[in-house]
């Protein structure tokens, strides 16, 4: 999130906005989403047949719509939805729609300012990207895994460089697929290539993909690495050196890779969504080290609790803590640092670590209640529905998000009133 | 007069998929993969069936390829071992290119890998199991049938069976939710609702072929006031045909797209369509390939849905379906997941005469599509079709107007056998009879 | 001859025996180590209770579909597993053996049931060789190997039953009977007979994933 020191950081709790009210009559409406300084309720309503507004606040916006979808917030906290008038397509930001409207539109994405907004976009059969509402100059026979860069001003996408008749298994077997950036794309086409990913600047592109129906590898700028593997999954980029490393399957296990060569040995059953600290000192990842048990392993190094289903790595910026979430049977906690939170839940939502790294919260739902967990312990009061608790710059309070009895508050709170 | 299975291969289709494959093959080649997939992917399993089993011949009543020629020999389990497996691990390089296609032939068209023969065999031998680790050398040889390698090449281009596009999916659902409020003004198909209770999948041929299938569990899912989501993104198509390939490295990156979906939404659970196949990659296959033991996220079956919502009372009939109908026992979720006894509890509050087929639950004959043959094509249609008469006896037999077929595949086999044989018989998923016999408190009077 | 006698009953038998034994731990180890190293699924999904239901199941002739199914093999093939195990360790003469030269008794089958049961072991042993050569399921996967099992199983068992009702050169015949029981013994771990150690495994096996992941019946 973006801004955070200009937002209300005075400790209490403040009455938002009654969830289900809004200005006009309206038929139904959607599900309540909350900005992320939790001031505005934003939500889709229906008006009558075909006719979707939106409500903010309770206050109905001037723009109707035949159709809305994927309703939500940029970082910096502007209101976006996909819109349709006439079976166009676009995407309305506070409720306004982009000038150029296209066959469809999905896959919103923003840069991590929030300043630039990115979509997947077709128009007239034709497939790229739109950021701004500015599509690519050119677009191509299929694109998809559109990726925007931090800084928002680069997009890439999966391509179609090729066509192909219907079960051309000759055709699709010597390549026809590669990676636009901004439009242009790589000079090389592939059997396979998957999921984009840039480096921190933007600058650089790293992707996964099959050379053959067998060989996998990442592919960086468009050059693949020397080495080909069994299998691989995402690739990331060190953020100093630039390095691209990437869990890779050797000999029916997987290991890290580091531009193609082993760096973590392959022994693990699984080991995917590996994150660098800033410094590039730490890597970890979520593995398995035996069948059916992960955990969180930092530099090659597994923690000792294992869970049946572990996600959501987080790291502090400085490498020092560490957390995911664990699953046993239908329970799910926070582990940090190697260390279980007391309590069990039926579901969590994302870690939030605090800027200075020094804490950990999370959104989780028990019995049907939300509660705001920080470093083990739950903050007194529980919501019908609630969103991730954002930290303030200096880390000593949180933002608490939630509907209580139809009514949205916003709550601020001390770490130490937890 | 020993196989005329083997001897009937004279005919000659040529498929491009395998014939580019061994075109290309060098017995080194072979032996290389032969080396990979009999000593370092494969252990104790193939190595205990391969060196126990007796050759009693007791397996063979366990297959409906058996049963539908005349008991030729080269039709029963064993018999499609010995043509696959022992040829390959006593010739191993040596092979040559008309046995390997035979080898191809055998383990794609002529087993579903139904596993029924494996309740047949006294020592608890899973040929389905052999079968699979055959189709895994195939694959790595480069001989699998084209349009079955066709649809592992969509899968991994766009995580779904039927090259659906991105926004095309999209659309499907929208227009499927526009539809669908003709009848109920409220209903909705929230796309990406993060903490719904329910991931709601399916495979690709239903927003490509079949949208109506959607829209029945909308509206099932509606009317009985569940909490629910569709992805807008890839991870939807719970389907798996690289599964039956024999691709598992591209098995294993479609299961982690449908259970990383999931997780990213906050569902409970994953409540899927009647398709069988599918199922069987979630809960048996493509979880282990990626290291989960159990399912990451619970995956429900729509029979078990079903089930549980009329358990519950959300789901209310309204009146019966009253025409004679059959229930058709998946492999996969009958053999596979034990869901028979459910799926009869709903066809009795649904369907007011019922008539079992004969044999039925754990024992009943595949439909013959399953396992990816279906997904060879048009080709492989006679050998579908002439590989199960024993099923349109059993049809015939019930006199029943409607089979329930609550899988995909089966459905797709069973119509081909229904034409073939002249059984005259209609087809039917649940969520058609539900649809049609529930109650739908938000629908308009109409 | 003596000599001959001295050897199979003395050096031969010792070495029988070790062969069985030994090769069958080894068979057991590799197994087990291939399971672990390269078949990790198969120890994760091995369930006890499960295994037990399948192996149980299948332990009472006409219980399972397919052994209704064929009556006649169903009744031939438990008679010959349970003679072909209980003789050799509990006929009288070779409890007698264990007495004279290691020095313990145990209980040992009437005389004459004994007689009858080997005899039904060498009566099965014809229908599974008349099945191998009359169904032509059968006929299509048999090989020399399987020949060679079955006379294996079947010629301790025919000159033990000449040796025992004297037909034929007594001494030949009982040299000849504990050469190929020796050889029997011996064969168990390296050829298909291994599914007498391993069944137990295979079984409990699509048990467990049938009862613990599938949740349907096996039989």
């Amino acid at each position: 999130m973006i801004g955070q020191s200009s937002w209300d950081w005075q400790p209490g709790k403040r009455r938002i906005q009654e969830a289900a009210a809004c200005s006009s009559d309206v038929v139904w409406m959607e599900e309540p989403v909350a900005s992320p300084d939790g001031e505005r309720l934003a939500v889709v309503v229906n008006l009558e047949d075909a006719v979707f507004g939106l409500c903010v606040n309770g206050e109905l916006l001037e723009e109707t719509f035949e159709k809305i979808w994927g309703l939500g917030f940029s970082p910096d906290g502007r209101m976006t939805a996909i819109v349709s008038r006439e079976m166009e397509w676009t995407v309305a930001v506070e409720g306004v729609p982009w000038e150029t409207t296209f066959g469809f539109v999905w896959n919103l994405s923003f840069s991590r300012s929030g300043d630039r907004i990115g979509a997947a976009v077709q128009q007239e059969m034709s497939y790229g990207v739109a950021v701004d509402g500015v599509p690519w100059p050119e677009l191509f026979d299929n694109a998809s895994n559109f990726a925007l860069s931090a800084d928002g001003l680069h997009s890439a996408a999966v391509v179609q460089t090729v066509s192909m008749g219907a079960a051309d298994i000759e055709a699709f077997q010597k390549g026809c697929y590669s990676i636009a950036v901004d439009a242009k794309a790589w000079d090389r086409s592939f059997v396979n290539v998957w999921s984009p990913v840039f480096d921190p600047e933007g600058s650089r592109v790293a992707a996964q993909s099959r050379q053959s129906l067998y060989d996998y590898t990442v592919v960086v700028d468009g050059t693949p690495w020397d080495q080909t593997f069994a299998s691989v999954w995402e690739p990331a980029f060190h953020p100093k050196s630039g390095a691209v490393v990437a869990p890779v399957r050797s000999g029916g296990k997987w290991g890290m890779a580091e531009n193609g060569t082993l760096v973590w040995p392959a022994r693990y059953s699984q080991l995917w969504h590996q994150a660098f600290d800033e410094s590039g000192a730490t890597l970890a990842a979520i593995a398995a080290p035996s069948y059916g048990r992960f955990t969180v392993a930092v530099n090659d190094r597994p923690w000792e609790n294992s869970f049946s289903v572990m996600t959501d790595l987080a790291m502090s910026p400085d490498g020092r803590h560490i957390g995911a979430l664990g699953k046993e049977e239908d329970d799910w906690t926070v582990i940090v640092d190697d260390r279980p939170w007391p309590g069990r839940y039926d579901m969590i939502y994302p870690i939030s670590v605090s800027p200075d790294g020094g804490h950990a919260a999370v959104r989780a739902e028990r019995n049907g209640r939300f509660l705001i967990v920080l470093d083990g312990k739950e903050y007194g009061e529980t919501f019908e529905r609630a969103w991730d608790p954002i930290f303030n710059p200096e880390g000593d309070k949180v933002l608490i998000r939630g509907i209580q009895e139809g009514t949205c508050f916003r709550i601020v709170a001390g770490v130490e009133d937890f | 007069m020993e196989a005329t299975a083997e001897k009937a291969e004279e005919k000659k289709y040529v498929d491009a998929g395998i014939q580019k494959g061994l075109d290309a093959l060098t017995p080194e080649k072979v032996e290389k993969a032969i080396n990979r997939v009999f000593r370092a992917e494969t252990g104790a399993r193939l190595k205990a069936y391969e060196e126990i089993c007796v050759r009693c011949g007791l397996c063979a009543d366990g297959c409906h390829y058996y049963l539908s020629h005349e008991g030729d020999p080269a039709y029963a389990p064993v018999g499609k071992v010995k043509q696959t497996l022992w040829k390959l691990l006593k010739k191993r390089g040596r092979i040559t290119p008309e046995e390997l296609e035979r080898v191809a032939l055998v383990a794609y068209t002529e087993c579903n890998l139904c596993r029924r023969c494996a309740m047949y065999c006294p020592l608890g031998i899973d040929t389905a199991y052999i079968i699979t680790v055959v189709r895994r050398l195939c694959h790595l040889l480069g001989i699998t049938p084209r349009y079955i390698q066709d649809t592992a090449h969509s899968h991994s281009v766009t995580m779904n069976q039927m090259w659906v596009k991105e926004d095309e999916w999209i659309d499907s659902l929208l227009w499927q939710e526009e539809e669908a409020r003709e009848e109920i003004p409220t209903l909705r198909i929230p796309l990406d609702k993060e903490g719904a209770d329910i991931m709601y999948s399916v495979i690709a041929p239903e927003p490509k072929f079949q949208p109506q299938l959607i829209y029945y569990a909308a509206v099932i899912l509606n009317e009985c006031g569940m909490d629910w989501t569709m992805p807008s993104m890839p991870g939807w198509d719970n389907s798996d045909m690289a599964m039956f390939t024999g691709d598992v490295e591209l098995m294993g990156r479609l299961k982690r797209s449908h259970f990383e979906r999931a997780q990213k939404l906050r569902v409970k659970r994953v409540v899927m369509g009647e398709c069988g196949h599918a199922f069987r990659a979630v809960y048996d296959v493509g979880n282990r390939w990626l290291g989960w033991r159990d399912f990451p996220v619970e995956v429900v079956h729509a029979i078990d849905f079903y089930w549980q919502m009329l358990q519950e009372g959300r789901l209310k009939v309204k009146k019966k379906f009253e025409r004679p109908v059959t229930l058709h026992d998946p492999c996969n979720i009958v053999r596979g997941r034990g869901l028979h006894e459910k799926a009869r509890d709903l066809v009795r509050a649904f369907c007011s005469n019922f008539t079992e087929m004969h044999p039925n639950r754990e024992h009943n004959y595949c439909c013959c599509a399953g396992g990816g043959v279906i997904n060879c094509g048009p080709p492989y249609k006679k050998v579908r079709v002439e590989g199960n008469s024993i099923k349109a006896d059993q049809l015939k037999a019930t006199g029943a107007e409607v089979v329930i077929a609550p899988c995909h595949n089966c459905h797709s086999g069973l119509k081909d056998i229904i034409e073939a044989y002249d059984v005259g018989m209609e087809l039917s998923f649940f969520s058609e009879i539900i649809y049609e016999c529930m109650e739908k408190p938000n629908a308009v009077e109409g | 001859m003596h000599q001959v006698y001295g050897f199979v009953v003395g050096p031969l038998a010792w070495i029988a025996f070790a062969v069985f034994v030994l090769g069958s731990i080894w068979k057991m180890y590799t197994m087990y180590r291939s399971a672990k190293t390269r078949d990790g699924q198969v120890l994760a999904y091995w369930n006890l209770k499960y295994a037990l239901r399948s192996i149980i199941h299948w332990s009472v002739p006409f219980w399972p579909v397919n052994s209704r199914r064929h009556p006649f093999m169903t009744i031939v093939s438990f008679t010959f597993h349970i003679c072909l195990v209980l003789v050799p360790v509990f006929l009288l003469a070779h409890v007698m053996l264990w007495d004279y030269y290691h020095g313990f008794r145990f209980w040992s089958l009437p005389e004459g049931a004994a007689d009858v049961m080997t005899f039904l072991v060498i009566l099965a042993c014809l229908v599974f060789a008349v099945r191998r050569i009359l169904l032509r399921e059968v006929r299509y996967v048999t090989s020399a190997m399987d020949w060679a099992v079955l006379a294996i199983v079947f010629l301790p068992f025919l000159t033990g039953f000449l040796a025992y009702h004297q037909i034929g050169p007594y001494r030949v015949m009982i040299i000849l009977h504990i050469l190929f029981g020796e050889i029997m013994l011996a064969a168990i771990p390296f050829t298909r007979l291994s599914h007498m150690l391993l069944s137990p495994f295979s079984r409990g096996y699509i048990g467990s994933e049938f009862g613990g992941v599938r949740k349907a019946k096996d039989w």
